[in-house]
């Protein structure tokens, strides 16, 4: 590992960015909106925004990274620049810290934007401290982004990267228990939820937030969110072999 | 001197379809060799090899002493991919800074690569809003930026206009005269001029490896293209016959 490449590659994917406004438009303020409209949605559900509102906040960021960089790493793919970066003294790890440190950049702002308005407008009550769930949303963020570089090994297109999302993040989503609680699903299912990490990662999101802290339960959460992202980052690192077909 | 690139009985098979069926060939050191033949016939796959980012079947291929794709070779081979391989999204120069960071190189480097491929006017444009053959010399500047001992460039000139392509290849013959080996591919028969040797490749075959000079003369033909085309048709196998300085014999 190379600090100076790291670095390097974390300001190219944010100069990236940068270059493309409307994509950090959307990123800041699709989750504003969502997260707004799920208020008037639950309107007159008596307590439903309030148990699930603080949770989405750290939930957004996970869909979102998935997303980008799914699609950002298939590009590098298709587009011949990693097939070229792999020629030059440049470690997996260095690619893949690169883009872990400029995603959570960007959805440290994208987590605080969207708590300020969760918290500060739209009356989401956190029982525990708003700081914890922003450190949370960056690490649901890196979840997403390093199950995203690994799914991406596994689209050929744009098109089909798009597609892992619903493949990979929708079921986890429906089991994460924010819906509906876990222990109200078919057993089968509830057997299935442990075995997914965004199970954990909302668990610590809804600690936080309903209970007020984290807890022992909160911290096994956490271990399991970041073990996860590990490890995913280690798959993606097997997917990124330096000689190709 | 010995061979820059030495290749042996190299096979590689992509998607089921043999590729390369066993080729060996040698890439003199401190020359402009061009590597030349239709297009399908085998010679990025070779590139590829060379470069160290293909799957071999089997052979072996040794570059400035290492086995191919090897660490400390990382730094000394410069590589220019046929579809140009820089972020569309990043200006020329960003592309390049990044570039230089990954290599170690320092910012004036980056000023000089621009000069070299004449793209300072287009320097703060993004990729994406320029030509085809600007696109080509942003990937090229790419690829000299670390004064590597061996540049392998994969067709550098398609696309360009013919003063720019007499330009580059000066750029090239310069690099040359100062010592750095070069592998160049194409697949139009009049930049082998500029070359010193030629590698005349057909269905992953190496049909002859010879200077321009020994081929005219061998062949009797008034130019190089239609020396080709009477190499293509004497098929392989031919090329043994004391074609001068280089033997790269095919199997």
């Amino acid at each position: 590992m190379n600090p100076r490449i790291v670095l390097a590659t974390a300001a190219r994917v944010m100069r990236q960015l940068r270059h493309d406004p409307r994509t950090i438009a959307m990123i800041i303020v699709v989750p504003v909106v969502l997260i707004t409209l799920l208020k008037y949605v639950l309107w007159d559900q008596e307590g439903s925004f309030e148990r699930v509102g603080g949770p989405m906040v750290g939930i957004f960021p996970l869909i979102l990274m998935f997303l980008v960089t799914s699609i950002t790493m298939l590009r590098e793919r298709t587009t011949g620049t990693l097939e070229r970066l792999m020629t030059l003294p440049l470690a997996k790890l260095d690619l893949l810290l690169g883009y872990g440190i400029a995603f959570a950049v960007v959805a440290a702002v994208q987590a605080i934007v969207v708590s300020a308005v969760a918290f500060g407008l739209l009356g989401v009550d956190a029982e525990g401290s708003t700081v914890l769930v922003v450190l949370l949303a960056i690490a649901n963020a890196l979840l997403g982004m390093s199950l995203g570089l690994f799914a991406s090994a596994f689209a050929r297109t744009e098109f089909q990267a798009v597609q892992f999302m619903p493949m990979f993040v929708l079921p986890q989503l429906l089991l994460c228990g924010l819906f509906v609680p876990r222990d109200q699903m078919a057993p089968a299912l509830e057997e299935v939820s442990y075995a997914l990490p965004m199970t954990y990662a909302y668990d610590a999101l809804e600690r936080v937030t309903l209970d007020g802290s984290l807890g022992a339960g909160g911290a096994v959460d956490v271990v399991v969110t970041l073990g996860a992202t590990v490890l995913a980052l280690m798959l993606a690192a097997t997917t990124l072999p330096r000689r190709t077909p | 001197m010995p061979a820059a690139i030495e290749v042996r009985d190299l096979t590689v098979r992509r998607g089921g379809k043999l590729v390369l069926p066993g080729i060996s060939l040698e890439i003199e050191a401190g020359a402009v060799t061009g590597l030349l033949g239709p297009s399908g016939t085998g010679k990025t796959t070779l590139i590829r090899s060379i470069v160290g980012v293909q799957i071999v079947e089997s052979g072996t291929v040794t570059v400035l002493g290492q086995p191919a794709g090897s660490p400390p070779l990382r730094s000394r081979v410069g590589y220019l991919t046929q579809a140009p391989s820089v972020y569309a999204d990043l200006t020329v120069r960003e592309n390049l800074l990044y570039f230089a960071r990954i290599l170690g190189v320092d910012d004036q480097r980056v000023d000089e690569v621009i000069e070299t491929v004449r793209l300072t006017q287009q320097a703060d444009r993004r990729v994406q809003d320029q030509s085809g053959g600007q696109r080509t010399r942003a990937s090229l500047a790419t690829a000299l930026l670390g004064e590597p001992e061996l540049m392998v460039l994969d067709e550098p000139t398609i696309g360009l206009d013919p003063v720019l392509r007499a330009e580059l290849w000066k750029t090239f013959r310069g690099l040359a005269s100062s010592g750095t080996t070069l592998l160049v591919s194409s697949h139009v028969m009049d930049e082998a001029v500029n070359c010193d040797q030629l590698i005349l490749m057909r269905e992953g075959d190496l049909l002859a490896a010879a200077s321009p000079e020994s081929l005219m003369e061998r062949t009797r033909a008034p130019d190089l293209e239609r020396a080709f085309l009477q190499l293509i048709e004497e098929g392989p196998g031919r090329n043994e016959d004391g074609s001068g300085s280089d033997e790269g014999a095919s199997s």
